[in-house]
């Protein structure tokens, strides 16, 4: 069966759930190939990656490959898939993967399918397009298909591999550099797990009321292992941060569980939440859209629902 | 500074929209077109770094002859001039395609900076802004949520996970903005007159050297196979708080095993 690359998602050394994800879904289309890039690989990485399938994986580790915005990564890409001519290219649908794909397909005179949440037989790709409103199926037409799949669509699945070490002799080209990265800037995240990645999101809505109300969203996030998000109007009143932002013009993410506490549930709003598997709802409003979507929901006072609710899965626990 | 900002229309989202059933592509004339909101973002940014540093702030949209009303809402918040890149060619490009069109029409009309918004409600794929700075050979400044402009030096904070990271470049270069940049302003009624007396000029394909085969539905890089209006989630359980709401809550997540 022919290669197919996976970009691997890496932080402090750490290979990202979504890697596994991606590797569990490239297993059951061809032999999944990793593609490592920048510095930070160790044996704990390798194992990592055998565990969940990769038969080889293919090793670029200079710092310039991180040090400059987006282009070197794809450049890095173009050239393997000039090489070992792989069936297709997956890498995570981050606002970052978009760009790596998108860059690569130009490289590459390949077509690109962003935002995935599953692929068949032939690369056919599923999104879901208009907020949650309409199913598409789409494939590329041109080249090798480079698909941007949306974190916790599949389910990781271990199941070994050779993991096989190849050391890709590669340089950055100076086109590459043009938007050098001179500083990042953490900023607190706290031990919640990432957004995008989070089996279960726990947001905040404009009935939340104030910043420091937000500390029992989080109460409840952190009893269930969850990362809080926030609706737009809790953003926009700066009483949660941007980067937290669910919606269409914030993050979107697809958990097992997504917990909405006082928003009402605009369609904006939904077009980051709604391919969550299990909704549930908290909101005094009988009316509000929000319980249209879930399948569990709270007409009342989050402020008397939410404690309670963070109480009992502690006790439960 | 030549500061050129892409700007698209796209159907508002408070309507229901549609996939034309003939070829599959977004039905445009089934729900009123808006400006992309990121794309006022954009639009305020270029004004901010216009009011700044000196120049000129062209809009560019590409799009089907009513996207005018797009460009005109750019022009009255305070854009000089405006290109508008229509030919029924390219009726059903998809993003490989519409960065291609886009790209030669930059490099014909020219730029010292294309701002963007850093993605689109209707097609939300976020990669015209990498696409293009990759067409065009130029820095990648992209998901800003701060611009500083130096002479020629560039500098962005480009949103992460994590945080951000701060990013330098030299112009000319391909800047993306996220909503929280700045607060677009309203058009003046001023404004609103002043812009219909700006400069509008259409190019169609020929004119801005755009290869009909590579734009448009036929020469697009991908397909849209076949697609179905979502089903209707099952109707879930509603109750009412009696005091027990928490608790609940917290037996259904047992019973789903999330707790
Ligand atoms: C182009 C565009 C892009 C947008 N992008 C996004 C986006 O990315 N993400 C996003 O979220 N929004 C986005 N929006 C905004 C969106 O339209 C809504 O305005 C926003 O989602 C509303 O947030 P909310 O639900 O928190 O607030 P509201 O709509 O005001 O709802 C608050 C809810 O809280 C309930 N409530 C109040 N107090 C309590 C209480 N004590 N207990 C229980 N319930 C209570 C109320 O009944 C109400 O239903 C966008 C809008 C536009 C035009
Ligand atoms: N047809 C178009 N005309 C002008 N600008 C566009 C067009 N399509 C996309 N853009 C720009 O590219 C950004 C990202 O769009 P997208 O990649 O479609 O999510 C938008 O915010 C616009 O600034």
């Amino acid at each position: 069966m022919s290669e197919i690359l996976v970009l691997v998602e890496h932080v402090d050394g750490e290979v990202k759930k979504v890697t596994l994800e991606l590797l569990t879904l490239a297993r059951s289309l061809g032999t999944p190939a990793a593609v490592w890039a920048g510095p930070g690989y160790s044996g704990d990485a390798k194992a990592r990656l055998a565990e969940y399938g990769a038969e080889k994986i293919y090793l670029a580790s200079g710092d310039d490959l991180v040090g400059y915005v987006v282009a070197p990564k794809a450049e890095l890409l173009a050239t393997l898939v000039a090489e070992k001519s792989p069936a297709a290219v997956l890498v995570a649908a981050t606002a970052e993967g978009k760009e790596i794909a998108g860059r690569l397909a130009i490289k590459t005179d390949s077509g690109v399918i962003t935002d995935a949440v599953g692929l068949a037989d032939g690369f056919v790709a599923d999104q879901s397009i208009f907020g949650g409103g309409v199913n598409v199926r789409s494939r590329v037409t041109k080249g090798t298909p480079i698909v941007a799949v949306r974190p916790n669509s599949t389910a990781p699945e271990a199941s070994s591999a050779a993991a096989t070490e190849e050391e890709v002799g590669f340089t950055v080209s100076d086109a590459a550099k043009g938007a050098k990265i001179v500083e990042r800037v953490k900023q607190e995240k706290g031990a919640r797990p990432e957004l995008t990645e989070a089996a279960i999101v726990v947001s905040g809505g404009r009935g939340v009321g104030s910043a420091d109300n937000f500390a029992i969203i989080e109460k409840l996030a952190d009893s269930l292992g969850a990362a809080v998000g926030a609706s737009r109007a809790a953003t926009d009143a700066g009483w949660y941060p941007h980067q937290f932002q669910v919606g269409q013009t914030g993050k979107t993410v697809s958990p097992q569980l997504y917990i909405a506490a006082g928003i009402s549930g605009a369609i904006q709003h939904r077009a980051g939440m709604q391919t969550a598997k299990t909704i549930v709802a908290i909101n005094k409003d009988s009316e509000a859209p929000i319980f249209e979507l879930a399948d569990f929901g709270v007409v009342g006072d989050l402020f008397q629902v939410v404690p309670q609710l963070a109480d009992e899965v502690e006790k439960r626990k | 500074m030549n500061i050129v900002v892409c700007v698209k229309q796209v159907p508002d989202t408070a309507t229901e929209r549609k996939l034309r059933s003939d070829d599959k592509t977004l039905d445009r004339d089934a729900a009123d077109g808006v400006v992309n909101e990121l794309d006022e973002y954009a639009v305020e940014e270029a004004l901010r770094l216009k009011e700044a540093h000196g120049g000129e702030v062209t809009v560019l949209t590409m799009g089907p002859g009513r996207a005018t009303e797009t460009i005109r809402k750019a022009l009255a918040m305070g854009a000089d001039k405006a290109v508008h890149l229509s030919d029924d060619a390219l009726h059903g490009s998809d993003a490989l395609a519409t960065s291609y069109a886009m790209a030669q029409t930059l490099k014909k009309i020219g730029f010292d900076l294309v701002i963007l918004g850093s993605e689109s409600t209707d097609a939300r794929t976020g990669v015209l802004a990498a696409m293009l700075a990759e067409r065009l050979g130029t820095p990648q400044l992209t998901l800003a949520n701060k611009v500083d402009v130096d002479g020629t030096a560039i500098a962005i904070q480009r949103v992460t996970d994590y945080g951000f990271d701060k990013v330098e470049a030299t112009l000319p270069a391909v800047v993306s903005v996220v909503e929280k940049i700045n607060d677009p302003r309203y058009p003046s009624f001023k404004g609103i007159m002043a812009a219909k007396k700006k400069k509008v000029e259409t190019l169609g394909i020929a004119d801005a050297e755009i290869a009909a085969e590579l734009v448009g539905l036929a020469g697009a890089w991908s397909e849209v196979a076949e697609f179905a209006a979502a089903p209707p989630r099952a109707a879930g359980t509603i109750v009412k708080d009696e005091g027990d709401g928490g608790t609940k809550t917290a037996d259904f997540l047992a019973s789903k095993k999330f707790i």
